[in-house]
């Protein structure tokens, strides 16, 4: 049974390298900023899942008790990737990007990002 | 029925942090299942000035589907992922920007969907339209933006528009 376990763990751990590995690779083969974006967000959910997953079952097989703290790294992984990627993807869309080469807005006729109101005479960044 | 709501202004937050408290603790005794309801109560009594509506939830089951649905999703996603970044040349790819008209209206429920775009199968939720009723979607790989857009709207937004609507 210790081996079973011992199998499963490695695989969870070589599968989680390997997505961790490709997502890193990913950032520097991929050629622009907001293609980028997607190697590290999506790579490392499954990559670090792994590891997770690997040290729960570590922790079932070899100390004898359930460990909960993987749930709670997962949970906070998904709560602040999409927020970090967002952040990027602003950053990226406020310094590189007009509102002419993004998709038009419908109705609401501009992104967000670049809904900025009209600055004050005087009160310029100089 | 107000006082409740008065201490209580977020009963799914109150127990949710609960939860947490009790997987920090990684064990469970009486002594951190209270500690944790305290946290459970004061967190969200304080931070009510900044989240005045109570989200409505409704069917469990179409939540717990959806959560199912979006981990799935995340492993298709990382595979895709993966095999685009190993095996496809970037003069092949062809990076887009889709716009989605949006029929959520709810700011938890655009929350949601704009993270589970985020996590999914090579697109990332980049910004939201001026007055909110737009998403600016970039996806890595998408010959057919048209039909990235329907696939979104009808695999996540349909099913997230029953759960908060």
């Amino acid at each position: 049974m210790e081996q079973v376990f011992d199998l499963l763990i490695t695989v969870f751990l070589v599968v989680g390298g390997i997505f961790g590995l490709v997502g890193s690779f990913g950032l520097i083969k991929l050629d622009d900023p907001m293609s980028r974006l997607h190697a590290p967000t999506k790579a490392t959910t499954l990559g670090v899942g792994g590891v997770l997953i690997a040290s729960m079952v570590h922790a079932y097989a070899h100390e004898g008790h359930l460990s909960w703290h993987e749930l709670l790294i997962t949970l906070f992984l998904f709560l602040t990737a999409p927020i970090t990627a967002n952040f990027i993807a602003k950053a990226h869309i406020h310094r590189h990007e007009t509102p002419d080469t993004l998709p038009p807005a419908g109705e609401d006729k501009t992104w967000a990002t670049h809904d900025v109101p009209p600055e004050e005479p005087g009160s310029g960044r100089g | 029925m107000r006082l409740f709501s008065r201490i209580f202004p977020h009963p799914l937050l109150t127990g949710l942090l609960t939860l947490v408290w009790l997987l920090l603790v990684n064990s469970y005794s009486l002594n951190s299942l209270l500690f944790g309801f305290l946290l459970g109560i004061v967190i969200p009594f304080l931070t009510r000035p900044y989240w005045p509506d109570r989200p409505e939830l409704r069917h469990p089951l179409k939540i717990a589907e959806y959560i199912a649905i979006a981990i799935w999703d995340i492993i298709v996603a990382n595979i895709a992922v993966a095999r685009i970044v190993l095996f496809k040349r970037n003069a092949e790819r062809s990076p887009a920007w889709i716009c989605i008209p949006m029929d959520l209206r709810s700011p938890e429920a655009i929350t949601v969907l704009a993270g589970t775009i985020t996590l999914t199968p090579g697109t990332v939720s980049a910004d939201l339209s001026a007055e909110g009723h737009f998403l600016l979607v970039h996806c890595l790989d998408a010959p057919d933006p048209d039909a990235v857009r329907d696939e979104i709207k009808d695999r996540y937004e349909r099913r997230l528009m029953e759960i908060f609507q």
